[in-house]
Formats: C-alpha cells, sequence, structure tokens
C-alpha cells in the first residue's frame, strides 16, 4: 500500500510524503510565507508613517491588542517580526522521513525546520544549482528579517478565542498557532549540510528497494521532477516544471511515460497570463516611467526570473534610448547570484550553452555589468548611497513588501505618482502587498510572470505521457474561486485525478503483482527448460532464497550432509524427512490403454480395466491393487507394498509433466 | 547467459577510445582492427571521450569524418568545449605549419562536434536499449572523466587519465562501489608513489625563486590547458606573498581563453576554489600576462610558459633555442615527454643537440624535471581499485615492465585477475553474471511469511516455476503457470492399507497411533479429528476394523504426490507396528 501525506496546502510550496516500498520520502518542502502578508512591514530606517499607525480598537472598544494590531486603511496588521506557515508536522514522525527530494530552490524553503526540529536524520538530495541558489535565497531572507532586530513579538492575537474577534483576513488564517519565526544562519548551514548533490538522470539507490532519478524541470537552475520506482511501480513527481524556453535546460517529458501515479503539483499562479506578454507590458511601463523622470521598483526574489528580465532589457535598452538610466540591483547575495548565473553552464538552455563553448559568459548581464549599466550592492547603506542617481531601476527583495530594502524604496518612492512599482514576481497577491503602504500614490503595475505549466500544457503533458493515476492539491481539481465559469483552469483528465489538501492521507491506487529476484549461475545451470508450448518454456525451481538489503537471490539449495559412517544405533526420529524439496504439481492426462500396455510390458499379468461415469478403474487383481484413472486425477490404492506402490507411481509419472 | 552480441560492441567500444591515441610516428591509430568490413557505425554503439588530452582525441575527427563514423559521441561540458579548439590548433601547426597533406579540416572538426553528446557527472545516459554509460570524476584535467559502460548487470570502468589526489586546481578521482566486472585504468606511472605534493611544489617554487634572483629565465614548457593553470595559480600566490617582481608570461594566445574555460566551468574544480570564486576568481591572474615573441630577448628575468610541452616544435621550442646556451636559465618539464621530443632527449641527459640543417645545440642551461603531470601514481591506482572493487583488472598505457610489477601487487592485495595486453592483442574475459527473473509477489510473500529469519541447519527451500517467453522470465507458483498456461492440474493420490495388530477398540487404536505419532513427529502437525481420523500435515489416517479379522486393524494413509516423502515414511513408520503402550 503506497500513502501519501500532504503536509501543505499551498500547490506551488508542497510538501508531500510518500511512503513507497518500506522507505519514506518526503517530497519537497515549501515554505508558505504568503503569512507575512498579514505583518506590518520591517523598515530599514526608522519610519515615522509605520510608527504613528493606530492601534486596532474592538468594535466594543476594547483596546487590549492595540500594541499587537495596527490598523492601515482599513487593513489590520501584527506588528511584530513576520512569522512563516510551516509544513503540517503532527500527521506522521517526521523523523522517520529516510530522504527528502528537493524540487527547486524556491520549494526547499522550510528545510531547516524539518532537518533541525523534527530528529530528521536522512538525507537530502538536490542538484548542484537549487542548493546553490537555495542557500542565496536563505541567507538573503535570515539577514533582511535579522539586521531589523524588532522589540516585540505579538502572540495574545493568536489565541483562538481572540483569533475569532479580529477582521479578515487575520480571522480566517489557518493553524497561526503553528507559524514560526525565520530561522538563523547557523540552522541553514546545519540543515544545507545534509544535502547530496545530484545530476538530472542520475539514478540513485534508496536501501536497494527504491531508485529515485532526477529529472529537468524547465522552469529553473538546476530545478527537478523526480521519478520514484522500483521495478515495477513508477511515482512521477511533477513540480514546477515549465515548458517555456527561458534559461534552463528543457523539461525531460519523455522519462515521465509509463507512471503508474504522477503527483502533479507547482502549476503556474497566474493561469491567464502569457509570461511573453507580461515581459513586454514590463518592458514598455519601466520605459515610459523612467522617460517621464520617475523611477521604477521591481520587487523581485535575487535569483529566476531576474535574469531573463536583465536579458530583455539588455536587449531592450538601447533602442528604448534608456542607455543611460541607471539599473541597481540589491540583494545581500546580489553579486554572489550573478556570478553563480555564470558557471551552471550545464543546467542552462542549449543557446547559452553554445555560449560558454565560445568561452563566453551564458548571461549578458555580465556586459551590463562591465559596461556599468548594471550595478549591484549587498545594501542600500554604504557605496550605494553615494552612486545612487535618479530616475533609476532598483531590482531589489522581498516580493511580499514585507522585509528587505524594498520597504524603504517603497517607502521612499510612495508617494510620488511619477514613480513606478512593477510586481513580476507572481507568489503574493500584489494589493494585499501594497495594504500597508496605503494610500499610495506611485503607479503600481502587476505584469506576473509565471513560466510554470499552465492547464493548456497539463493536459497537452498528462496526453502525452499516460499515467495511470495523477495526484494532485485540490486546488487544481476546481476553477479558480475568483473565475469560476472558466471550467477551462482545472486538470481533466481520465480517471479524474485524485485530490489532496493539507493534513490529509491518501491511498495511491496500484498493486504491485512482481518483483525482482536474481537466479545464482550455479542454480540457472542446474534447471531444465522444457518446451510446454512452442516459444514457451518451464523449469520447476527449488532454491534457497536469500533476502538482504531489499534484494533477492536464489541459490542451489546446500549438498545435504552425508550421512556419518558410524553404526550407532538409529533412533526412530531420525529418519524423520526434512528439507526435501516439495514435489511439483503434476498435470496432463493419462491414456488408459497406453497405460495398460506399459504396466503389461512391465510384468503386470492380470491388469483389469472397468469403465466408470468419469473413466477407468485398473484391477490388478493378484496384487490387490486398484487404480482410479480419471481425467485430472490419478488415485493408487495398495496394501502396503512400498516397492509396488513406487513402480506404479513411476510408471504413472511418465505420462504427465512436471510443474 | 550472457548478450554476445552488445557485450563485444561493448568492450570494442571502450578500446576504441583507448586508441585513439595519436604517436609521433604514426599520427593516427589503425582503426581497421576494429572492422575490417563494414562501416564503423553499424560496428560500434557508441564513442566515449574521456578528456581533453589530443592523445586521447587527437584522431576523432579522423575517426568520424575521414574513416566515417555517424553514432553519438559522448564527452563532459568541458571536454566538449575544449576539444575542439585543441583539434584546430593541432591542425594548424600540423598543416599550415609543417604542411602536412591528409589531414582533417576545420569544418571536418567542426563536423565531428555535432555528433558529440555532452553527459553530466553521475547522469545514466542511455545509449540504446541494453547499453548505459555513467561519467564519474577523474581529476586529471579539467573535465575529465571515467565511464562506465553497463549492459544489464554486466559492466566496466574505463578511467581515461585519472588522479587521486586534489591539487591546485582539481580534486580527486572518486567512484563509487560499483563493482565493474572489469576496470580498465591507465597505468602511466605504475610505480611512482610520487613523494608528497606540498614537497614537490617546494622544490619547484624554490628552484624558480632561485634563478630568477640570480638574473635567470625560467621557461616551463606546458600544454595550454591543464597543468599549465595549476603552476600559474601556484606561482601567482608565490609572488603574491614574496611580493616579487620578476615578469611571469604566458605565451599563446589560447592561454586567456583557456582561463576563462576554467572560470565558466568553475564547478569541475576543487572545492577550494569553488568555494571562494564569488569574492575572488582564482583564474583572473594580476602576475601573469601575454607574452610577445619580442620579450624573449629582453635582459633580466622572467618566467615563461610556453607551449607544446616536450619541446618539439611551436614557441616552446623556438624559446629553448634562445636561452638553451646560458648557464643562468633553466628550463623545468613540468610533464611526462614522448621519446624522439627534444624533451625527451635532454631529460635523459643529452646535452648537444642536433637541430633542423645539422646545427648543433649546445645545451648550457639547467634542465629539471618535475612530475607534476596528473596521473594516478601506483597507490592511486591501488586506491581506485579498493574504492570500485572490480572482479578484473586490466591495464593499459603504461611500460610493460612497470606494469608487471604492478599487475603482481593488484593479484596479491585484491585476489583479482590482472591483465595487460599489448596492442593488437585481445583479452577475453569470462563473467558470471546471476539472471534478473520477474517472480511473483505472491510467491515472494508466501516464502518470506514462512519464515523471516533463516535458519542455518534447516535451509528453507522455495518451489517455483519458471516460465520462459519471449526472452522474459518469470518465476510464479507452480498453481500460478499452470492456470497461465491453461493446464488443470492432475492429482496423483496414494492409498495404502497398513495392518496394525491391535485387539483393542477403533477408537482407542486412533488415539494409540496418534500418539505415537505425536511422540515422533515433533517438528509436524499432528492432529486428532473429531471425526475420529488422523492428519499429519496434509496426510490423512483413517482407521477400520479388517472384515474377517477382529484382531487387525486397517489404517488407511492416503497423501497426495507432493507429499510423497513423508507419506512413504508414514507407511513405512505404521509398518512397523505399535509401541507397546506403557498404560
Amino acid at each position: 500500500m503506497k500513502l501519501c501525506y500532504c503536509l501543505s496546502g499551498h500547490p506551488t510550496l508542497p510538501c508531500n510524503v510518500l511512503k513507497f516500498k518500506s522507505t519514506t520520502i518526503m517530497l519537497d518542502c515549501g515554505l508558505d510565507m504568503t503569512s507575512t502578508l498579514n505583518f506590518l512591514p520591517l523598515p530599514l530606517v526608522q519610519s515615522p508613517r509605520l510608527s504613528k499607525l493606530p492601534g486596532w480598537v474592538l468594535k466594543d472598544g476594547s483596546t487590549f491588542l492595540d500594541k499587537e494590531l495596527k490598523e492601515c486603511s482599513g487593513h489590520v496588521f501584527v506588528d511584530s517580526v513576520p512569522e512563516f506557515c510551516l509544513p503540517e508536522t503532527e500527521l506522521l514522525d517526521l523523523s522517520t522521513v529516510d530522504v527528502i527530494l528537493i524540487s527547486n530552490y524556491h520549494c526547499m524553503m522550510a528545510l531547516p525546520y524539518i532537518t533541525e526540529y523534527t530528529g530528521f536524520t536522512g538525507t537530502v538530495y538536490a542538484t548542484e544549482p537549487t542548493v546553490q541558489i537555495g542557500r542565496l535565497l536563505m541567507e538573503e531572507l535570515v539577514n533582511s528579517i535579522e539586521r531589523v532586530p524588532k522589540a516585540q513579538s505579538a502572540s495574545m492575537w493568536k489565541n483562538k478565542e481572540v483569533q475569532r474577534l479580529l477582521p479578515a483576513p487575520l480571522k480566517d488564517a489557518v493553524e497561526v498557532s503553528m507559524w514560526r519565526k525565520c530561522y538563523t544562519m547557523p540552522e541553514v548551514n546545519a540543515a544545507l549540510s545534509k544535502i547530496q548533490l545530484v545530476g538530472y538522470s542520475q539514478k540513485i539507490e534508496l536501501f536497494g528497494a527504491v531508485q529515485v532519478t532526477p529529472l529537468s524541470s524547465g522552469y529553473a537552475l538546476g530545478s527537478s521532477n523526480w521519478i520514484i520506482q522500483s521495478h515495477y511501480e513508477k511515482v512521477s513527481y511533477v513540480s514546477g516544471s515549465s515548458l517555456l524556453t527561458t534559461h534552463p535546460q528543457p523539461m525531460d517529458q519523455a522519462s515521465l511515460k509509463n507512471s503508474d501515479v504522477l503527483i502533479l503539483t507547482g502549476l503556474t499562479q497566474i493561469p491567464t497570463a502569457n509570461p511573453d506578454g507580461m515581459v513586454g507590458e514590463f518592458c514598455s511601463n519601466l520605459a515610459m516611467t523612467v522617460r517621464n523622470g520617475g523611477n521604477v521598483l521591481v520587487p523581485c526574489y535575487p535569483s529566476g526570473v531576474i535574469y531573463d528580465l536583465l536579458e530583455c532589457l539588455y536587449q531592450y535598452i538601447d533602442s528604448a534610448g534608456l542607455s543611460n538610466v541607471p539599473f541597481y540591483f540589491i540583494s545581500p547575495v546580489a553579486n554572489s547570484s550573478l556570478e553563480f548565473s555564470q558557471i551552471f553552464a550545464e543546467w542552462l538552455c542549449h543557446n547559452k550553452q553554445t555560449k560558454v563553448y565560445l568561452p563566453e559568459p551564458p548571461f549578458p548581464h555580465a556586459e551590463l555589468i562591465q559596461t556599468n549599466k548594471l550595478k549591484h550592492y549587498p545594501s542600500i547603506h554604504g557605496d550605494f548611497s553615494n552612486d545612487f542617481k535618479q530616475p533609476c531601476v532598483v531590482f531589489t527583495g522581498h516580493p511580499s513588501l514585507r522585509f528587505g530594502d524594498v520597504v524603504h524604496f517603497m517607502e521612499l518612492w510612495g508617494k510620488s505618482s511619477l514613480n513606478t512599482v512593477i510586481f513580476t514576481e507572481p507568489d503574493f497577491s500584489y494589493l494585499d502587498a501594497l495594504a500597508p503602504y496605503q494610500p499610495l500614490a506611485m503607479k503600481c503595475v502587476y505584469c506576473p510572470i509565471d513560466t510554470r505549466l499552465n492547464f493548456i500544457q497539463v493536459s497537452k503533458l498528462l496526453k502525452e505521457v499516460q499515467p495511470l493515476h495523477v495526484v494532485c492539491p485540490e486546488q487544481y481539481t476546481q476553477p479558480p474561486p475568483t473565475q469560476s465559469h472558466r471550467t477551462d483552469l482545472m486538470i481533466d483528465c481520465q480517471p479524474p485525478p485524485m485530490s489532496y489538501r493539507r493534513a490529509e492521507v491518501l491511498t495511491l491506487p496500484y498493486k504491485r503483482r512482481y518483483e525482482k529476484i536474481e537466479i545464482m549461475p550455479e542454480l540457472a545451470d542446474s534447471l531444465v527448460p522444457l518446451e510446454i508450448k512452442p516459444g514457451i518454456s518451464l523449469a520447476t525451481v527449488s532454491a534457497v532464497l536469500h533476502t538482504k538489503d531489499n534484494k533477492h537471490v536464489l541459490q542451489l539449495p546446500p549438498k545435504p550432509p552425508q550421512p556419518p559412517a558410524s553404526k550407532k544405533r538409529k533412533r526412530v526420529s531420525d529418519d524423520v524427512p526434512e528439507c526435501k524439496p516439495l514435489k511439483p504439481l503434476l498435470s496432463g492426462s493419462i491414456p488408459v490403454d497406453q497405460f495398460v500396455q506399459t504396466l503389461e510390458k512391465h510384468g503386470f499379468s492380470d491388469v483389469k480395466v472397468e469403465d466408470t461415469a468419469k473413466g477407468h478403474i485398473v484391477l490388478l487383481q493378484e496384487a490387490e491393487t486398484l487404480i482410479q484413472i480419471e481425467e485430472d486425477s490419478t488415485h493408487i490404492i495398495c496394501d502396503n507394498d512400498e516397492p509396488l506402490r513406487v513402480k506404479l507411481r513411476d510408471l504413472v509419472l511418465k505420462f504427465l509433466q512436471k510443474f | 547467459m550472457v548478450l554476445p552480441a552488445a557485450l563485444t560492441a561493448l568492450l570494442t567500444l571502450v578500446l576504441s577510445a583507448a586508441l585513439l591515441q595519436f604517436c609521433l610516428k604514426r599520427r593516427f591509430p589503425d582503426f581497421s582492427y576494429i572492422t575490417q568490413n563494414g562501416r564503423l557505425t553499424d560496428f560500434l554503439d557508441c564513442v566515449i571521450i574521456s578528456h581533453f588530452h589530443l592523445d586521447h582525441c587527437g584522431a576523432l575527427p579522423y575517426f568520424s569524418e575521414m574513416v566515417g563514423y555517424d553514432g553519438p559521441i559522448y564527452m563532459t561540458h568541458p571536454t566538449k568545449a575544449i576539444c575542439p579548439i585543441l583539434l584546430e590548433d593541432y591542425r594548424k601547426i600540423t598543416v599550415d605549419k609543417k604542411g602536412e597533406t591528409n589531414f582533417f579540416t576545420s569544418q571536418m572538426i567542426k563536423d565531428c562536434m555535432k555528433k558529440v553528446v555532452a553527459v553530466h557527472l553521475h547522469q545514466t545516459v542511455q545509449v540504446d536499449e541494453e547499453l548505459e554509460i555513467k561519467a564519474y570524476y577523474a581529476g586529471h584535467v579539467l573535465g575529465a572523466a571515467m565511464f562506465q559502460i553497463k549492459v544489464g548487470c554486466e559492466s566496466v570502468v574505463y578511467t581515461g587519465d585519472y588522479n587521486m589526489t586534489p591539487d591546485r586546481h582539481l580534486g580527486a578521482a572518486w567512484i563509487d562501489k560499483c563493482r565493474p566486472d572489469l576496470l580498465i585504468s591507465e597505468s602511466t606511472y605504475a610505480t611512482t608513489i610520487r613523494d608528497s605534493k606540498r614537497c614537490r611544489e617546494r622544490d619547484f617554487l624554490k628552484k624558480v625563486h632561485e634563478t630568477v634572483e640570480r638574473g635567470g629565465k625560467v621557461l616551463i614548457p606546458v600544454f595550454a590547458l591543464g597543468r599549465a593553470q595549476e603552476l600559474c595559480i601556484l606561482l601567482e600566490t608565490f609572488w603574491e606573498r614574496m611580493n616579487l617582481k620578476a615578469p611571469i608570461y604566458f605565451s599563446t594566445g589560447l592561454t586567456e581563453k583557456a582561463n576563462h574555460y576554467y572560470k565558466l566551468f568553475i564547478t569541475w574544480t576543487n572545492q577550494k576554489i569553488r568555494k571562494t570564486f564569488v569574492q575572488r576568481n582564482m583564474f583572473e591572474f594580476k602576475h601573469i600576462k601575454a607574452f610577445d615573441r619580442a620579450f624573449a630577448d629582453n635582459p633580466g628575468p622572467m618566467v615563461v610558459f610556453a607551449t607544446p610541452g616536450m619541446l618539439h616544435a611551436g614557441q616552446s621550442l623556438q624559446i629553448f633555442r634562445k636561452w638553451a646556451g646560458n648557464e643562468k636559465n633553466m628550463v623545468i618539464m613540468p610533464g611526462y615527454c614522448v621519446q624522439g621530443t627534444v624533451g625527451h632527449k635532454i631529460l635523459s641527459g643529452q646535452r648537444k643537440l642536433e637541430m633542423e640543417g645539422r646545427q648543433i645545440l649546445e645545451v648550457k642551461m639547467q634542465v629539471e624535471y618535475m612530475s607534476f603531470s596528473a596521473h594516478a601514481d601506483a597507490k592511486g591506482i591501488m586506491q581506485l581499485i579498493r574504492q570500485a572493487e572490480p572482479r578484473n583488472v586490466l591495464l593499459v598505457h603504461g611500460e610493460a615492465k612497470k606494469m608487471e610489477f604492478l599487475k603482481q601487487k593488484i593479484e596479491q592485495e585484491f585476489h583479482v585477475s590482472c591483465y595487460m595486453p599489448a596492442n593488437g592483442e585481445t583479452t577475453t574475459i569470462f563473467t558470471n553474471p546471476s539472471i534478473p527473473v520477474d517472480i511473483s509477489l505472491g510467491l515472494l510473500k508466501r516464502e518470506t511469511a514462512i519464515g523471516l529469519l533463516p535458519d542455518v541447519k534447516k535451509p528453507k527451500l522455495m518451489h517455483g516455476t519458471l516460465i520462459m517467453k519471449d526472452n522474459s522470465f518469470r518465476l510464479v507458483s507452480p498453481e500460478q503457470a499452470l492456470k497461465e498456461l491453461g493446464l488443470a492440474e492432475h492429482q496423483l493420490r496414494f492409498t495404502c492399507r497398513v495392518h496394525i495388530q491391535d485387539p483393542r477398540k477403533e477408537h482407542e487404536t486412533v488415539l494409540r497411533v496418534y500418539n505415537h505419532l505425536k511422540g515422533v513427529l515433533k517438528d509436524y502437525s499432528v492432529q486428532h479429528l473429531p471425526d475420529g481420523s488422523i492428519t499429519v500435515e496434509s496426510i490423512l489416517i483413517q482407521a477400520t476394523a479388517h472384515s474377517e479379522d477382529q484382531g487387525t486393524k486397517v489404517l488407511l494413509v492416503s497423501w497426495t504426490y507432493q507429499d510423497e516423502e513423508l507419506g512413504s515414511y508414514l507407511t513405512s513408520l505404521l509398518k512397523k507396528g505399535l509401541p507397546q503402550s506403557t498404560s
């Protein structure tokens, strides 16, 4: 029985645990960061506006929460260090997880919580770019939260009785008692040290029972889907895949074929937007703002889509007359991210690989940096404040607008309608992200770029790879809540997908019937195959079964020990038969006439045959022996005359086939 | 049960990779060893190139474009990137400078490279339905790989050139315990157990430093990629630390490009370089500058890296001729030199060299040899064998005498067969693979359920039927085999009449029989059923009174053929009669 424990309710930040052939495999550990939207932003420099926000007062006038909750333009926010919604940790004992498979750097952000707090002792598998860039994302996260220490930590509002009284969305937030503060760098390092690097199409054996293989998923540098298989069962785990040609290696679809179960997660979060169109809009909005003397703010992650945006701008700036506009990339890991992107040639699409063979850097941002068009800084402090020139374009995090240098720019530029903030990352609702900055004069443009599979591509993919069963988050089995008429925005396949939600356990619907076993050469030599039908041969096998490390081997039975030559009086029980091979099954039928002839040939002279309803009875009168012969059975009834019985037995066996 | 066709092809492909070695006398290997008639493409499944050194890929365009091969050629990404540049360089020297004809063209190199499929480390590449290959990190040079080649459960590992100790820029070769049937290892340094790397480095730096201090010039002939970068890193850090001012030059335009490859493929270098590359890329040199031909005549000390490495042609030879006459100067040979080259001559002590045009060149400069070339030494080879645990070892790429010594050592320490065939010799190695079959889960579970812990004294036998059909093997229970073939079971049953003298009543006789059997057959399930019969496992015993003699009871013992042993034993046991009851 295969079980799937679903620990995350977020379809693009999955965390599932699969029990497969005595192994326990965690598939991704995504961290749901949308919880941070309920918190006030963490400003780098004291923000008078934020500190003056009024405390929230209940309808009945009680003010006991006004220290913890602040109100801004009709929304209520928690004034505390932002917290994240962890995967479910109570559904099963996570210390029993043997391995964790990571599909891409966005889906590993909860790793330190799992590896450092649950007694986990296993191994984590991920590709090298996933680990390196994942580390950068974690570093940025830790850095941007730790450098703004907040004295106050709110917890009263989490009380169930209190939470009931709060306005939405706080009222409806799930599992708030499980929300956790950010991990620390030592925890990140400890978690990452448990990772073992793997390459695409590398076959990794788990305990001899299961083989797991990462495949290119086309979504991000080093992003992978995983095949989890034994000799007879195949589970494909598809998470964050893309069929668009951006910078990563294209998706490997062919290897997903013949799956018994395909677990499908990480589809596009904006199924109605076309990424190419969005990039175009991004460029034109950016150009327009800058031409009008305004600044552009792009909240983003330090890796991923930003590489594609920079590449587009590289081609666009000269023709759009933006050559003199400075582009700033501000992140504690900006330099590392730009450098790392250039050394993963093997994980890039064909075009970029070809450039490396020349040898040239695969991404043109190297040239942007060389020509001083793109500058990167670890933070707004230091060199940046000297170099800073307006109008300009700033790429910085975090896309939630709750922490990181982006908070500073929102406060700085928010009051002027000349400026524009362009949202490209699809992980956060831009209206929710902007809520604590309202009222806002700056322009807001929403160009979400999500290159992951859309529903048309999914149905094409499923037709192509034809899995027997599809398992997916429940969100994918119905149209999006805001567009309930769009029945095309859901997975459509036969049989219908099995859906899961947070904290649910699914039983995967398939049963294996075979297992691999090895026959040792000595045993193979001793087998005597018999052709039963044309092209089909049979051999009976009697052997000793050895099972070690989940591998089964058949060996020749040991030779019986030679009986001791001593004349010691034997006890009756010494003769008790033991360890004799079972006799084979028999098949066939016995032609009576020929049987009687054979009997006569062997010296039985008084054979008499009687017909019965179902067959014949052969009588050996002198020996008082009776042989009932029917279509499917033979019964020898005789006196206790062992030599006679054995002789008759062997004559009968001559007419039958053994199995 | 081997797959003969695939296996032959498999071994051929390995050898072909090893064969792609150019030597100075005859340029290209004799590929007619592979097949006399018929096209190479039909005969070879694939070609594997282990690394970019010309003695491993120099004949590739000749092989694929001139002899004719259209199948896949596998190499790692760095090799794929660097290989065509070295081939083009090689072509230029040979055709443009030496005026050779009948050589491959630039276009042929390009066409050849189109047939190349790049592989990742540890990626399993399925060449065809049966054949799969997997690359392992080999150290040696950037992108060097060892390859595991596998068909079914039989496999061969071909090491190419490898290095078991990390150096200034590369890591050590590594392979998992893949237990190949055959390990084909290079054995360039079959007996040399080289002193520690640190000592050699210190020695090298000391010699360079001394020469420069006394105003001499140091020539280091190298190949553009590989050792050169390691030595550059070494000198760069030394110059920085000692604050030296003497210029270091690197000849040929290839170098800067070469360093660029190292920057872009930094994931293939050693851990230290990989970890620090964001802060400082080790391949951006501050002290090492491009060389101009005119610099050779500059006065004062300098260090020059020049290609090629064996002093057989090109810039290194030109500079050598200029500097050879001055005893203040020094030439350091950091690698192995092929017989016949100037490098080999001066290393073997020759000091008067005959150059073109009968000119005699007297070598007064100091000649030093420093083994920096990154091959595994004997210790390294043994270490790799320990890692991979092969069943057979085959040594190539070395000198016969040294190989013989190593062969004995390997056979002694690992108790595996070791071979060292000469060029053109065929070695046959027999494997004894076990046969994978599919066992029905029902049968397997039945067996494992009976006894989880195997009893040493009484090994449990399992019984099944192997169905062989269209090359598929399935082991199922006999019942299932019958069912699948649409055959009915034929039951063979025996019933034996055993006469026992016992005047007691029937049920008392039965009880006595029961107690007797229970006492003897301790390991069997003996049951007394309510209807008065006895079962021993599935054997049925019933008692009836003799129709004529009340003092005799007839026991009917009935069993099927499957219980033959036990049934036969029971009748003979009962025939001996019952023991006198103690009651």
